[in-house]
């Protein structure tokens, strides 16, 4: 699974800094058919977490309402420097995960 | 370029009524019972109206995706948040969208994503705060429908 | 999910269409080009156009990095990536897709961009070719023509296009499908012109491999073709068929100027 995450690579510490992220999935939503008539089963990403430096700031419960290749901008407090981690699963198990650094100078 | 059969394509158009509102549903009645869902989410709760908005265009050219950005008015402190937002739909086949959980350290709360209506419906905003009071907003959006089928 | 919906909305799709047609000679020049040439994106709504303009929400770009990765891996008997013999796409494959399709004297015929990739599979990479309309090849191809955004369309016909272009020209005039209509009775004679809620367009392919809005995922540009064939009950000619590759040169040649997007965003 392809994925973009988007994390401002420096900012003042206690900032409010935006977080995007993009990943290349159907969603699909099991009202499909395919070719055949048969019908296509649920598959969507169904959570979708993200931990700074370890600590989870934001975590999403994703249902079939969800555009195809899901996007989601939030944002935190730059706090330190490190790690944004973003981790997510989707309905037949497959796991992805996508990380970016961070700067926070004083 | 003088384009001459213009405004009489336009007329006959007009006379089959297909110019206005061709493509787009009526406002249809909610077909989601979203009151069970609510109950939930506020854990039976009095749901308030306000601090919570939902920008989207009034217009969806195309209901697989649909821009949506929720805010919510709080200071986001440790002692005062926002817990949970909830995207609900009163006419999806799954009435839940999606769920966000967030917390002091968001700074503000507000989140932009991209959403499926089936349809033309009004879409709700259900936040729970750390006091466990639960605030909502909601939207009107007329979904066009597509032109023609792709069999591509 | 609507299918009552859509097929209601199809009808009036088509007795727009037939209105146009009944009316006569709707425009008495039928010029070869449009005039003043523009982009797709042009007839799109805001809300498209900040997606294609956003790099970061354009889902197109989900495929750019796909292929960005894809161009890294070596394939078939060589063991050899895309990198080995190109190196950086950012320089090497600069502008190539704005002089695609071409004649490949070795094939003996148009090549596309991604006819030429296969190529490079099979004769290069000693690699089985790329299925049409993969996720793999849309995400090269993607990759590849997104070194050439913001390049112009050449659409140069040297002699050796010059029959693929006379095909693909007379093609476009040809009436098709259970409408009757050609390519420019819509994409000539009635651009600008409101379809329900939908404004046909000059009907170009620089945004391509693009994403759309309505297949929920990113399409080439024989696929927007076919949707267009599909459209006016027409049968659906294959991937890669003479019949769509002719298109292809003459829409190069029509569009020439243009900007190239991909990937673009169409709804
Ligand atoms: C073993 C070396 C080799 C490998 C591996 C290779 N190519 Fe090529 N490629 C060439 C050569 C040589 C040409 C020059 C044109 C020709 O084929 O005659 C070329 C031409 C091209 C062109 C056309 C450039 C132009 O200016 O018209 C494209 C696009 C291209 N390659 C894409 C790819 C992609 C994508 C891959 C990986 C799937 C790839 N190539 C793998 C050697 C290679
Ligand atoms: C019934 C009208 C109609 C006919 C006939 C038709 N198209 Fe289209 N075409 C459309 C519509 C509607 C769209 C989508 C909106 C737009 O971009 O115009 C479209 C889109 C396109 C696009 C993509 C434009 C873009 O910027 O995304 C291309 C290229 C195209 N058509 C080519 C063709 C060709 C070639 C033919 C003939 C084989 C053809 N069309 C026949 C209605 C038509």
């Amino acid at each position: 699974m392809v994925a973009r995450v988007q994390v401002p690579g420096n900012a003042k510490r206690g900032e409010i800094i935006d977080i995007r992220i993009a990943i290349q999935h159907k969603m699909e939503t099991g009202f499909r058919f395919d070719l055949f008539g048969k019908p296509i089963p649920k598959n969507v990403v169904n959570e979708v977490v993200c931990r700074y430096n370890g600590a989870e700031i934001f975590r999403a419960e994703l249902g079939s309402g969800i555009a195809a290749n899901p996007y989601m901008q939030f944002s935190t407090i730059a706090e330190a420097s490190g790690e944004i981690v973003f981790d997510w699963v989707d309905d037949a198990g497959e796991r992805g995960t996508e990380r970016a650094s961070i700067t926070v100078s004083a | 370029m003088p384009r001459p059969h213009r405004r009489r394509f336009l007329v006959t158009l007009a006379a089959l009524g297909l110019l206005p509102r061709a493509g787009v549903r009526p406002a249809g009645a909610a077909e989601n019972d979203l009151a069970p869902i609510i109950a939930k989410i506020t854990s039976g709760k009095a749901l308030q109206p306000g601090r919570v908005r939902i920008e989207t265009p009034l217009l969806a050219d195309n209901g697989h995706s649909v821009p949506v950005r929720l805010t919510v008015e709080s200071p986001m402190s440790a002692a005062d948040h926002v817990s949970t937002i909830s995207l609900l739909s009163d006419r999806n086949p799954r009435p839940v969208i999606a769920t966000y959980h967030l917390g002091p350290r968001a700074g503000r709360a507000r989140i932009a994503t991209r959403v499926r209506l089936n349809g033309t419906q009004r879409i709700w905003a259900i936040a729970r705060m750390s006091d466990g009071s639960c605030w909502s907003g909601h939207a009107d959006i007329v979904v066009t429908e597509s032109a023609c089928l792709d069999g591509s | 999910m609507l299918p009552r919906s859509l097929r209601h909305a199809c009808a009036l799709a088509c007795l727009f269409v037939w209105t146009c047609t009944q009316i006569g000679p709707v425009f008495a020049a039928d010029a070869e080009r449009p005039s003043p040439l523009r982009s797709g994106i042009e007839f799109t709504s805001a809300d498209v156009r900040s997606l294609q303009d956003d790099d970061f929400q354009n889902p197109g770009m989900l495929w750019v990095t796909r292929g960005e990765e894809l161009w890294r891996v070596a394939a078939g008997k060589s063991g050899k990536s895309c990198a080995d013999c190109h190196q950086r796409a950012e320089t090497s494959m600069k502008g190539v897709a704005a002089r695609y399709p071409v004649y490949d004297a070795a094939a003996g015929d148009v090549v596309n961009l991604e006819g030429r990739i296969n190529l490079c599979r099979t004769h290069r990479q000693a690699a089985k070719p790329l299925v049409y309309e993969s996720e793999n090849m849309l995400a090269l191809t993607t990759y590849v023509a997104h070194q050439s955004r913001g390049a112009r369309v050449e659409g140069a016909v040297p002699t050796e296009l010059r029959a693929s272009f006379e095909r693909g020209r007379e093609r476009y005039r040809k009436r098709i499908g259970q409408m009757d209509l050609a390519c420019t009775h819509c994409h000539q004679q009635n651009w600008g012109r409101t379809l329900l809620a939908q404004t046909i367009s000059q009907g170009h392919g620089n945004a391509y491999p693009a994403y759309r809005l309505e297949w929920q995922s990113l399409g080439s540009l024989q696929r927007r073709l076919r949707a267009c064939y599909f459209g006016v009950r027409a049968e659906m000619p294959p991937y890669q068929s003479p019949e769509l590759l002719d298109l292809e040169v003459y829409l190069a040649w029509r569009g020439r100027g243009l900007t190239i997007e991909t990937p673009g965003v169409r709804r």
